[in-house]
């Protein structure tokens, strides 16, 4: 073995050079000769119907080129919609967009037009003179309005609003509600805002006449889902189509469907013959890329006397906004996620999925968990209530034991497979969490300040989360002929460090430095196959991938040199890009000579049975989803004067089994556990009565800024995971997901001499100050 | 030609280079850098004045390039992202504290929030963490949860005459 071991160690991004140097390229960095620019004409209504759509005052604007409305598609396109990503029978209609709207818009900012012009400006100038026939129809704004009877109905081809209905549970719950001492119920509200990564979305695409081939450049999550669509919508084969990710600018969820101008560009760009680029605004971000909002629960807890859960049942109203791009997953990972680290011996959640006047909802960071963690924490906190027992003490009492894993919960997860638990210790999780934040000496604390008149509160979130969803994400390793290596992946990095991470796990298998190695990310050009960047995945399948691949080109390299040097494998040993034989001077071998020699060099014969080429591809498909926990204890201060919040302390306990790199696992927690204080306190999407989206721009919208965030105390525990090889479980979500439980339980606890009680997120001063008004009365 | 693409002679410095060149006049000073010189470094996140993106430094102090328009830095000293490193593309100090301390994940709201704190910086030089989270505020970052940002200027401040690499 070599000295150097990189898994597990906090190495530096081989990401921050160029990206401190202002020399990463993004999208809209891309320019080619001849390059057009596009800008889109939007409905400014969030339900109209239109006839008519005169473009020829645009068409003569200086610099246009072309001005395209649906009736000027390729006929295989006309009337045609996007690839939906996750058909699922339970949908009712499983309608997406169309490339450009042919006679209704169904939320403000779809898109019935497209200018092309020979500069943004002059496509913005010309697009204000595209001139619609506006219909306005009435626009369902709510999803608990949108499912009643006569209520406004989203698309007008349907004959009511609801998208989708299941139930899942397991158990005997008329059973449990039978015997219970106690029942509780509550209705709980969530709302997610929206993803918000810096980097707006973008498009650019090249058609090449003499390969009949397009090139589409897309800041996505998910070039190969982008491919698949494009495949399908063009009937093109595979090949012809390439999509590439340059550096992505953030992504969160939002960019890891396919948008209409990821069709739109490309279908330009062959219909002109010149490459055609297109960057969304940030207006338009707000009003046409995807969100994650409004979730109503309407919840009954059956309870002993001891505190014990004995039975969850409940009715799930879920908004999936006008269109279906993953069909109905969010809702269905929402109540597969209600149960969290809880023994719960009977469970049944109705789930209802209601179309509204509004841009899709699709998985945002977290996918549906904020929302279950935060009506299962609040109902666990209900019993602590209702019950005088304390709210710590409640979860111990229910929390599934480290004895009892691997643990059925009797689920089947949105994998297909059932909800097993692998591994994890929930109950000492909490109880690292509490003896960081002095939940022992809390109350005396609490006690001091209350009587200085400052109200503190102490809140607890625990969650486990199902990570690392297969199908599968490939990897090929390759010793290159100068003897560097190569990781080629689908995989699409927006701000993890994948280079970084894969690079750890190749380096330690080949006994080489990770600057010796370069990763090739997000093109299908490299990776035939790929899934793409959400639901955690990319460590636990691309990451396994390349220790796959590493070990195999690691094996043909021992096998080679062997056979060269006429030893037995087991007297060689790698280091440094060099194949020595142990303790003996001079016989060595370099990566570089070994990558000459099998990649065709004349007069080499290879070894009988052995492929050309140091390469090899893994795709590890893993069996089931691997489920990451963790533990997070908020503590704040209220003032019920102004309603403001403070975060005084916030401890995180994250288990994500084995860590490749600790600085990065700590920096998609910190990073999380901020978007997730957005979550609780400052971010909400406002839409007025008629579905007009009123919040868009970071004026109106509020995200967290550095003097909102904790600097929060993370601490690690590690269960591996023994579903894949390295033992390790998606990082990327869990920060986000607990927050606003643990906070507006904080909240709550801070305001107890008011006895107040919060069923919703975000908890904004105003609420806080009506809230205690309203009850003082 | 349309009267909103009237263009206007300008010389100004940027990155110490002087630069003469016609510019529209509508166009604002993210556009002219990005499009029209290749400073593709200044990223534009909102292009309303909040997210602080695209800051640039204009004679020392640090500006949204969104909004001031091109024609204004006429006689002026203009220094974006691309200027920080040095010539070898040696990092700076603070360019160097944020690899430290993972003071950046997607690396596109990083180029503005580097201009925002040498500005700050250089007028403050020892600022205590709640002055910088302020001075920091005018900036969003999605990724990171500003801690590593925090570490990164601290450590700046704590060893100012380190240098990169040492």
């Amino acid at each position: 073995m070599h000295g150097k071991v990189f898994v597990g160690q906090s190495v530096k991004r081989l990401e921050d050079p160029d990206l401190l140097r202002g020399q990463g390229q993004f999208l809209d960095d891309l320019a080619l000769p001849g390059m057009l620019q596009a800008a889109f004409v939007r409905s400014p209504f969030a339900h109209a119907s239109f006839s008519h759509i005169d473009t020829a005052t645009a068409a003569a604007a200086p610099g246009v080129v072309a001005v395209l409305t649906a009736a000027d598609l390729p006929a295989e396109m006309r009337e045609k919609r996007i690839l939906l990503q996750v058909p699922n029978p339970a949908i009712s209609y499983p309608v997406t967009q169309m490339p450009l709207a042919s006679k209704e818009v169904c939320f403000v900012g779809e898109a019935v037009a497209m200018v092309i012009a020979d500069s943004r400006h002059r496509a913005e100038d010309a697009a204000e003179q595209v001139i619609v026939d506006w219909q306005p129809l009435p626009a369902a704004a709510h999803c608990v309005d949108a499912l009643k009877p006569n209520a406004p109905v989203v698309h007008s081809t349907m004959k009511d609003n609801l998208a989708g209905r299941f139930s899942l549970g397991f158990g005997d719950v008329d059973i449990a509600f039978n015997h219970a001492d106690h029942v509780f119920s509550a209705r709980y509200d969530t709302h997610r805002g929206t993803g918000l990564p810096m980097e707006c979305r973008g498009v650019a695409a090249v058609y090449d006449v003499v390969g009949d081939g397009l090139r589409v450049w897309t800041s996505t999550q998910t070039p190969h889902n982008t491919q698949r669509g494009l495949v399908d919508m063009f009937d093109m084969a595979e090949d012809k189509v390439r999509v590439i990710t340059p550096e992505v600018g953030g992504g969160f969820g939002p960019k890891n469907q396919v948008y209409p101008e990821e069709m739109m560009v490309p279908v330009a760009a062959k219909l002109l013959g010149r490459p055609v680029k297109w960057v969304e605004d940030r207006r338009e971000h707000f009003m046409t890329t995807t969100q994650e909002r409004d979730q109503v629960w309407d919840v009954s807890v059956a309870v002993a006397a001891s505190g014990q859960i004995l039975g969850i049942k409940g009715h799930l109203i879920h908004d999936a906004g006008a269109y279906l791009p993953w069909g109905i997953i969010m809702p269905y990972i929402s109540a597969s996620t209600l149960p969290g680290p809880y023994r719960l011996p009977a469970y049944r959640m109705d789930v209802s999925v209601a179309f509204t006047n509004m841009v899709a909802t699709t998985p945002m960071r977290g996918a549906g968990r904020p929302q279950a963690v935060f009506v299962m924490e609040r109902l666990v906190d209900l019993i602590a209530h209702e019950l005088r027992l304390d709210p710590a003490e409640v979860r111990d009492r229910n929390f599934i034991t480290a004895a009892e894993m691997p643990y059925s919960m009797g689920l089947t997860y949105r994998d297909g497979a059932p909800v097993i638990y692998d591994s994890g210790d929930y109950p000492e999780a909490q109880r690292r969490a509490l003896a960081g934040a002095g939940y022992a000496d809390f109350k005396a604390r609490q006690a001091t300040a209350l009587a200085e008149g400052r109200y503190l509160g102490i809140g607890i979130g625990n969650y486990v989360e199902g990570t690392g969803l297969g199908p599968f994400e490939g990897a090929t390793v390759r010793i290159l002929s100068n003897g560097r290596v190569a990781i080629y992946t689908g995989a699409t990095p927006a701000g993890q460090a994948h280079r970084t991470i894969l690079a750890q796990i190749c380096a330690d298998q080949l006994g080489i430095d990770i600057t010796a190695i370069d990763v090739v990310l997000g093109d299908t050009g490299v990776m035939p196959r790929g899934a793409g960047t959400f639901a955690s995945r990319i460590t636990v399948n691309a990451g396994s991938s390349v220790q796959i691949a590493a070990q195999q080109v690691r094996a043909k390299v021992l096998a080679l040199a062997a056979a060269k040097f006429g030893v037995a494998e087991s007297d060689l040993e790698l280091a440094d890009g060099l194949v020595k034989i142990t303790g003996a001077q001079g016989d060595r071998i370099s990566f570089a000579e070994l990558a000459k020699m099998t990649s065709g060099m004349p007069g080499y014969v290879l070894p009988q049975g052995v492929m050309p080429d140091l390469e090899a591809s893994g795709y590890f498909t893993p069996p089931q989803a691997t489920y990451s926990n963790g533990s997070h204890v908020a503590v704040v201060e209220v003032d019920p004067e102004t309603g403001m919040v403070t975060i005084d302390d916030y401890v995180v306990v994250h288990d994500c089994g084995n860590v490749i790199n600790p600085k990065l696992v700590d920096g998609q927690v910190q990073g999380g556990v901020v978007h997730g204080i957005g979550n609780a306190l400052l971010e909400r999407m406002v839409y007025d009565d008629d579905a007009n989206p009123l919040t868009t721009t970071f004026a109106d919208y509020l995200m967290p800024t550095a003097e909102w965030a904790p600097n929060c105390r993370i601490i690690h525990m590690e269960s591996p995971t023994p579903l894949n090889p390295l033992g390790v479980k998606g990082a990327g979500e869990g920060g986000t997901i607990p927050v606003p439980a643990a906070i507006v339980a904080a909240i709550e606890n801070a305001l107890q001499p008011f006895d107040v009680r919060f069923d919703s997120c975000p908890i904004t001063p105003q609420m806080i100050v009506a809230k205690i008004h309203a009850t003082a009365q | 030609m349309s009267e909103a693409e009237i263009t206007r002679a300008i010389t100004f410095t940027v990155n110490g280079a002087v630069t003469d060149m016609h510019v529209e006049e509508r166009f604002s000073l993210a556009d002219m850098l990005r499009h029209c010189l290749a400073l593709t470094g200044t990223h534009l996140g909102c292009e309303h004045g909040v997210c602080g993106a695209c800051t640039v430094l204009v004679d020392g102090e640090a500006i949204r390039s969104c909004l001031m328009l091109a024609v204004q830095v006429d006689g002026s000293d203009v220094t974006t992202i691309e200027g920080l490193a040095d010539e070898d593309g040696r990092l700076n100090r603070l360019q160097q504290a944020f690899s430290d301390h993972h003071g950046l994940q997607c690396g596109f709201c990083t180029p503005g929030i580097l201009m925002t704190l040498s500005a700050f910086l250089a007028d403050n030089p020892a600022p205590d963490e709640g002055h910088l989270r302020e001075a920091l505020s005018g900036n969003i970052c999605r990724c990171t949860g500003y801690q590593g940002i925090v570490d990164a200027v601290m450590d700046v401040v704590a060893a100012p005459a380190a240098k990169a690499g040492q």
